[in-house]
């Protein structure tokens, strides 16, 4: 037991672009470069098209960059969907990596949709495993050779995917204790009270449904 | 068939059983259990005490967090970050408005900034103090966790008179902190920071050098350091082995880069170094809460920017300027230029960060927390396999787990 006083350097803007053209030099097939975040080197990565079967090359990539000594990227710090309903792919999953040899981060985005089988990390970070459980139980993104892909956050028995951006905020139905039946039932979503939208960026007219929104074109 | 050791009850004396009828038991924990630190359910499956595999059942707090944010303004979804890790708020708070500050390309003023560093500071101490006592306690001692109760009472009532509130501050805000510290405060955080080192001192004296504690704890759910990154261990978990991996240090926000302090490491990743690590973070926590005092600006404690941070209360009411600011800013909130960052802080736990993306609009659009505590869970079978069941217990304590942030 022992407290050190460590100093770290962060690479300038110049050793970054020097990582990005060196891991594009060795994996420039599968990934393109991303520049929506210019904070956070990012890449996307490209799908391989044989035989009209779309298959991500996402394992070798993540293995590349965990082992290579440029990247060592050996911390998964994140997993997360993102759910863009107008896009041809409709679900993004973004992976968050961290080297903590090099103090350096960097970003991998994913296209997926509901058909679409995204390969799991679990083999090669222990650690994918519940965040790849958590996007299919909130978007339903799928993960081809996942151990155990089960539900993580929701209730047992919970149907459809809560953080798409067409599931409603209240749910479909709600669970109350009923005293003449001694169990747990679940009903239709009923609120007594209308939810309040902050969509509406006139907030006197009050409580703003959308429908009522739309047809007076408020 | 399964062999293995049964205690004959006559004569005491251990023998091996190669009954073919012995199976695993499947055994259930929780979820409501006083030593799962809330709600969690462990399905554990036994050979007699030993334990072969284990499966977390998470969600039972699970509030949907993240969609809600998604339909609130930037201030309103503020308070969902202490309601996150409840017993670490403030640290929580500074991840999300230091992402929607590096997107709107703002940055808060000196004072604001020695003030955040000031209550993460309290914040890593009101969380150890529960965090090392409660986890004496699933070990059997219960003094320490009635002695850290007062300490974290004192340390509330510094939270109530910045925030007014006790437990969910909701006192950061995007751009600055809700209001400047009132007068006295900074002394009477000296007075007790000049304190606490006995109470550091009595509270290890109970606990450090114990036997039993040491006997539940050493060596027990060890993780090497090549384990704890590929598991995704950040925070004490991770010094634990022996890495001095701090953000405060590595990439650092607020005027840590400023600040003198220490990162505590451990050797063995077990148990005992998680505690001795947290204990050490607190000393170094109480040098950075006496370097803030002592170096603490004055000044303003927001920016100057009514598109953003409402008008002082006095203006709103004469001025039909700032009325109209204030009334929007309430009412619609403020716009988010489009665009996405990954922000993340050391809270107590290990790395809290959030990833924002914005569509241009007043509400986020995507607002992913990633949770220290939802990969430490995540490792409990590889932490547990071939421990006893009251190991379990022990190696969860020192996880230092809380479900507010892990169910989300």
């Amino acid at each position: 037991m022992s407290t050190v006083s460590a100093a770290f350097t962060a690479r300038d803007a110049a050793g970054v672009e020097e990582l990005a053209s060196y891991i594009l030099s060795k994996k420039g097939e599968e990934l393109s470069r991303e520049t929506r975040d210019p904070r956070m080197l990012s890449f996307r990565v490209r799908p391989n098209k044989e035989g009209g079967v779309s298959s991500l090359p996402l394992a070798g990539v993540a293995k590349f960059l965990r082992d290579d000594r440029q990247c060592l990227f050996r911390l998964l710090v994140d997993i997360c969907g993102v759910d863009y309903p107008n896009r041809e792919f409709r679900f993004e999953v973004v992976y968050h990596f961290l080297s903590v040899t090099h103090n350096m981060r960097l970003r991998l985005l994913v296209d997926a949709d509901e058909s679409l089988f995204v390969p799991s990390l679990h083999s090669i970070f222990p650690s994918a495993c519940w965040y790849e459980r958590e996007c299919w139980d909130m978007y339903g993104i799928r993960f081809s050779d996942h151990p155990d892909l089960r539900r993580l956050l929701s209730d047992y028995g919970f149907s459809g995917h809560p953080l798409r951006k067409d599931f409603p905020l209240t749910g479909y139905t709600e669970v109350r204790y009923d005293e003449a039946e001694g169990r747990i039932v679940h009903e239709k979503v009923s609120l007594t009270q209308d939810l309040r939208s902050q969509a509406s960026l006139m907030p006197w007219h009050g409580l703003c449904r959308d429908e009522f929104s739309e047809d007076k074109g408020l | 068939m399964s062999t293995r050791l049964v205690s004959d009850d006559v004569t005491g004396q251990s023998q091996i059983s190669t009954d073919p009828t012995l199976r695993t038991v499947t055994m259930n924990f929780g979820p409501q259990h006083p030593a799962a630190h809330g709600v969690l359910r462990l399905v554990m499956e036994m050979d007699g005490e030993v334990i072969e595999r284990l499966d977390p059942h998470i969600g039972l707090l699970h509030r949907g967090t993240e969609k809600l944010i998604e339909h609130k303004t930037y201030l309103q979804a503020l308070p969902y970050f202490d309601r996150l890790d409840y017993v670490s708020p403030l640290c929580q708070e500074h991840a999300f408005v230091r992402s929607a500050e590096i997107l709107l390309s703002i940055v808060p003023p000196r004072r604001c900034q020695f003030i955040r560093v000031l209550y993460d500071e309290i914040t890593r101490i009101l969380n150890h103090l529960l965090s090392v006592t409660s986890y004496a306690m699933d070990v059997g001692a219960l003094t320490p966790a009635l002695w850290g109760y007062e300490e974290r009472e004192k340390l509330m009532e510094f939270y109530e008179a910045a925030s007014g509130a006790r437990l969910h501050a909701a006192y950061y805000r995007v751009g600055g902190v809700y209001r400047d510290l009132p007068a006295g405060l900074e002394d009477r955080i000296s007075a007790w920071a000049d304190e606490f080192p006995k109470f550091m001192d009595d509270m290890e004296t109970l606990l450090t050098g114990n036997r039993i504690f040491k006997q539940r704890s050493v060596d027990i759910g060890i993780i090497s350091t090549d384990d704890a990154l590929s598991w995704g261990f950040t925070g004490p978990m991770l010094r634990a082995t022996g890495l001095p991996w701090d953000l405060r240090k590595s990439s650092p926000y607020a005027v840590y880069d400023e600040l003198d302090f220490q990162i505590p490491v451990g050797t063995n990743g077990d148990c005992y170094d998680r505690y001795l690590v947290r204990v050490a973070e607190m000393r170094q926590s109480l040098e950075l809460i006496r370097q803030c005092l002592r170096e603490m600006p004055t000044g303003a404690v927001c920016i100057d920017d009514n598109k953003i941070v409402p008008p002082s209360r006095k203006a709103m009411k004469s001025n039909m300027e700032s009325m109209i600011h204030h009334f929007k800013l309430f009412s619609e909130g403020f716009h988010v230029p489009a665009g996405e960052v990954y922000c993340a802080v050391e809270a107590p736990k290990g790395e809290f960060g959030v990833y924002l993306v914005s569509d241009g609009g007043n509400k986020p659009y995507r607002c992913k927390i990633r949770a220290p505590g939802f990969a430490h869970l995540q490792a409990m079978e590889k932490l547990c396999k071939g421990h006893m069941l009251a190991d379990s217990v022990a190696v969860l304590g020192s996880l230092d787990v809380v479900f507010g942030e892990i169910d989300r």
